[in-house]
């Protein structure tokens, strides 16, 4: 899969939970959204981006909640 | 004109007042005040003569024929247009009526040509009928034995420009129903009388061709005509049907109820049912007429297998094919995993061929690799009002207009995609019901006959959620919240919430006015005018299309829509709502039937336990608890190489999904790509396999509407092809060792209903009694449900969801200065793979870029000049047409033409929550082509 993509993507669910004011719950919110809609192998290779030079492009909100999977 | 089997007596009118008892013939019958006698009379079982009333028109009062005697009152009233009053004796047979019908009818035929034995409404004609009723037996004006019916427009040439239809003035007995027809039904106002006395006849425009004319080629004229004046060409060529099979159209989402009109296994002509519940009689040009493709000379009647897509295509038989698909999926699967196949299921087939495609996935493939085209679509309205209101689908039925008086359409064309329901909206503004429209281009429904958007906020592509954010500011910053409905209906922390942040400065019409390119006063006005209603009627509607899901924010702007509703009380009842106006046929039953591959059918997640369970104990297999991968992700994987066979059932990727090369180049990656379709598609050109597709004519099964409606689709040739879509699947499935056991749709249709509370209470038999079924049908609604969230939302609360404006990555710049956005046009759909092959190619033959004349001027575009239109993924060329329709840096076209290539230039940007591809929104530059 190519991750510039993957991270697009997850930022971009990362902007709608984002606005949300219960900053906890976002996070939750993106988990669970990438757990319950993104194939396994999709959350596995984005989740290989932590720890790299890559994780700095993914939103912090979404960062906490890929920890979180 | 009416096929002998459906009488047409002005059965839909009755009056609304109080019920009146009175006496029609000596026969006591009650019926509502105000009911015209003619219709009462039908109540009573009194069929009284007539020729200008017709089913769903208005009374009219001028043939003379339904006259009748009203004790206690002179003279002769006509019966269609005298309202039935408590305790009125009529006579409707008389000495005296007798002789009065008789001279009227000698006057009709002593101006109507007498060769009834040739002519293509013999055995369907009313003025036959009505001439046999009265007892007609001389006809002394008008008349030599040279020249019968001599005086009218014997010199005068049939029409014959349309396609479908032919005009022949002669046989025309100026009864209006044509003519009110398109102005009451269809609302096109095309056709008028024109001339007095024996010169009066029908005319189509200004004295034009019905082709030159405004005729939007709908065929209520043709079906309203009780003569053969107007009448299919169809009719003409091929006489009188033997039969009739009711069905359903497979065209758009509105699922119009059709009489199939059938002489052995040929189609006569399709009618519109005037039992159809989301039609009522009515059709357009798709469902109406282009039906031809069905036996078009490019379908694909046997299996074809190549072992390399550069191979030419090899004959074989379904055995050989079929079992060589399965060997390659388990060789792909022996070499790449599980999980490296999947299968597209088409919003096109049945609910119970989805249904089998996704068991065959969740059980033959095992994994839950399976997606349908809704995908592309609608899938942001699943997921938004499932956020919302808890159900993935519209609240309405398309009735529920006649109740509206503010009526929103935002980002959809009715009068083009979904044009019987945009004949229903445009009646009711015509009633007085006040209309918005949210859209960048002048659609129709903003200035048409009789109709007039009371606001067209035209704003810049890709800011819906700019704009629905500024209308719920106006709601909340004015006061204009339902705080009562609210309180008791949704979730208050989540309410509150929301009302903080729609009161927000950044999100006030003026703040978003830059974004939007929509003057602030004008949302201001409109959002005043939906949260308030008119003239203290506040039943308000919102209507929406693709224009809001293919967006990255669509789900976005579908939960921004639901805020809106909830916000002003507009759920739960006739008139109101949130009406997602799907695109194809079954988009609805497709995702009803667990196409997605997160979902079960009834969208239950896959990690659902319970659910998975109740599957598995009825399949005998184990379901994976992971979500699989969409269609997006699953051309992204097989460039990957860990997705590498497809099973793509009525589907065409190549040409309907956005950068078309990213779409070619991932099926040419795949090692087993397995096409069913009725015509070699753009797809079928990277397959390995093709299965032969059967069109809607040659298959039993069901299709559901956007209005949550079952319908039957019922067989009415056998599949040209020897097997209809669901026997393939199974075929298929028995191929890769699962057998699964249905005689019959309606078997499967009994395992939907036993594993699907919201179906639990459907089935054939039960469609068959009551016609059509609204979901959720159970013990709970054993009638089905019409209106949705009536009491409670089907969540419980109803939940609010901040909806922040977030633009698109998709920018102009200096090089791609243009936002370009798509659509599709009356007469062709979609792809075109069927309307291209219709006669409907007459009415549009080529896609075209619309461009308004500042953009087009400062390029030097004149009308008809071929165009180059680039994006940052690829080019195309295009033919230009100037108009207004467009806002200045704002371009339009269709996606219906493969050598077009639309999708060549749309990018792989996609909706947030569900990748739903950002069709509405490309940035492109135009310039003239040079000829290139």
């Amino acid at each position: 899969m190519n991750l510039e993509k993957l991270i697009a993507m997850a930022n971009q669910i990362g902007a709608f939970f984002e606005a949300m004011p219960d900053r906890e719950q976002a996070v939750a919110d993106v988990a669970s959204h990438l757990k319950r809609s993104w194939d396994p192998r999709m959350r596995q290779q984005i989740l290989a981006s932590l720890g790299t030079a890559d994780e700095a492009r993914l939103k912090p909100l979404v960062r906490e909640a890929l920890r979180r999977l | 004109m009416n096929a002998p089997q459906e009488l047409n007596m002005a059965g839909a009118r009755v009056g609304a007042g109080d019920t009146v008892t009175l006496e029609i013939d000596g026969i006591a019958v009650s019926v509502p005040a105000g009911t015209p006698l003619l219709r009462a009379g039908v109540a009573a079982g009194v069929m009284i003569p007539k020729l200008c009333d017709s089913e769903g028109l208005k009374p009219f009062g001028s043939c003379r024929l339904c006259l009748v005697e009203i004790e206690g009152r002179k003279g002769y009233p006509s019966s269609c247009t005298t309202p039935a009053e408590a305790g009125m004796k009529v006579r409707t047979q008389s000495p005296q009526l007798a002789k009065l019908r008789r001279n009227v009818m000698e006057l009709y035929i002593s101006d109507h040509p007498l060769d009834c034995l040739t002519c293509a409404a013999n055995g369907d004609c009313e003025l036959q009928d009505m001439a046999g009723v009265v007892g007609l037996r001389e006809v002394r004006y008008g008349t030599s034995d040279a020249n019968p019916g001599e005086n009218h427009f014997t010199e005068t040439a049939k029409d014959e420009s349309n396609p479908y239809f032919s005009y022949d003035p002669a046989k025309c007995i100026v009864c209006n129903r044509c003519v009110r027809a398109c102005e009451e039904t269809q609302g096109t106002f095309a056709l008028t009388i024109t001339g007095r006395g024996f010169g009066s006849r029908v005319t189509a425009g200004q004295g034009e061709s019905f082709m030159a004319s405004d005729c939007v080629s709908c065929g209520a004229c043709v079906k309203a005509c009780p003569t053969a004046t107007l009448v299919e060409k169809t009719v003409i060529d091929l006489g009188q049907a033997e039969r009739s099979v009711a069905t359903t159209c497979a065209y758009c989402g509105v699922g119009c109820g059709f009489r199939a009109e059938v002489k052995g296994t040929q189609v006569v002509r399709m009618v519109p049912a005037d039992e159809g519940r989301a039609n009522e009689g009515h059709a357009c040009v798709k469902g109406r007429f282009a039906w031809g493709y069905a036996t078009h000379p490019d379908r694909v009647t046997k299996p074809m297998i190549r072992e390399k897509i550069s191979d030419p295509w090899r004959e074989v038989s379904w055995e050989e094919a079929l079992s060589h698909t399965a060997k390659e999926f388990r060789r792909i699967q022996a070499k790449h995993g599980t999980n490296s196949i999947g299968a597209i299921v088409s919003s096109r087939c049945t609910n119970e061929e989805d249904y089998l495609v996704q068991k065959l996935v969740r059980t033959a493939f095992g994994n839950n690799n399976v997606d349908t085209c809704a995908r592309v679509c609608h899938s942001p309205t699943g997921y938004g009002l499932k956020q919302t209101l808890g159900e993935s689908a519209g609240t309405q039925t398309f009735k529920s207009v006649e109740q509206a008086d503010v009526i929103v359409v935002i980002g959809a064309n009715p009068s083009d995609a979904h044009p019987v329901f945009a004949s229903r909206l445009k009646r009711r503004v015509r009633e007085g019901a006040q209309l918005i429209v949210i859209d960048p281009r002048a659609i129709d429904l903003v200035s048409s006959p009789h109709v007039r958007a009371a606001h067209h906020l035209q704003l810049r592509p890709g800011t819906n959620v700019a704009v629905l954010s500024a209308m719920a500011h106006v709601i909340v910053s004015e006061g204009l919240v339902d705080e009562a409905f609210v309180a008791a209906r949704c979730e208050a922390k989540a309410f509150a919430d929301w009302r903080e942040f729609a009161a927000r400065p950044e999100n006030s019409p003026e703040a978003l006015e830059a974004a939007s390119g929509v003057p602030a006063a004008s949302v201001r006005a409109a959002a005043r005018l939906y949260a308030t209603g008119v003239n203290g009627r506040k039943n308000a509607a919102i209507y929406y299309g693709l224009g809001v899901t293919e967006h990255s924010q669509g789900s976005t702007a579908v939960i921004a829509i639901a805020n809106l509703a909830m916000a002003t009380g507009n759920v739960g009842r006739e008139g109101v709502g949130v009406n997602p106006l799907r695109g194809q046929n079954n988009v609805q039953g497709s995702c009803d039937m667990g196409s997605f591959p997160h979902e079960l059918p009834g969208y239950r997640h896959v990690s659902d336990t319970a659910t998975r369970q109740l599957f598995e104990r009825d399949w005998g297999v184990q379901i994976q608890s992971e979500p699989g991968l969409r269609i997006p992700n699953m051309l992204d994987a097989a460039l990957d190489g860990s997705f590498m066979g497809l099973y793509c059932q009525g589907e065409d990727p190549a040409q309907s999904d956005p950068n078309t090369q990213h779409v070619t180049a991932a099926l040419a990656a795949m090692e087993c790509v397995v096409v069913q379709d009725l015509f070699v598609n753009e797809t079928a050109k990277y397959a390995h396999v093709f299965l032969p597709g059967a069109s809607f004519l040659e298959k039993d099964g069901t299709f559901t509407n956007a209005e949550r409606r079952i319908s039957r689709v019922r067989r009415v040739m056998p599949p040209l092809a020897g097997k209809a879509d669901w026997e393939t699947t199974l075929a298929l499935a028995k191929a890769l060792g699962y057998e699964m056991h249905y005689a019959h749709p309606s078997q499967i249709m009994d395992e939907i209903a036993r594993l699907t509370p919201s179906f639990a209470g459907v089935s054939y038999a039960r469609l068959e009694q009551m016609g059509s079924i609204q979901w959720p049908c159970n013990d709970a609604a054993p009638e089905g449900t019409p209106t949705m969230h009536v009491d409670a939302f089907v969540r419980g609360k109803g939940r609010f969801l901040v909806t922040q404006y977030v633009p698109t990555d998709e920018k102009v710049t200096r090089r791609f200065p243009l936002l370009l956005t798509t659509g599709r046009v009356l007469s062709q759909y979609n792809v075109g793979a069927q309307t291209r092959r219709t006669a409907n190619t007459d009415f549009y033959a080529a896609d075209l870029l619309e461009i308004h004349p500042h953009d087009a001027e400062e390029r030097g575009i004149r009308e008809g000049d071929r165009v180059a239109v680039e994006s940052r993924v690829g080019r195309t060329l295009l033919p230009a047409t100037v108009t207004e329709r467009v806002a200045p840096g704002v371009v339009y076209t269709t996606f219906h033409f493969p050598e077009s290539g639309a999708n060549v230039i749309t990018t792989e940007n996609s909706d947030w929550a569900t990748n739903c591809p950002e069709y509405k929104v490309t940035a492109v530059q135009v310039s003239r082509s040079g000829g290139a």
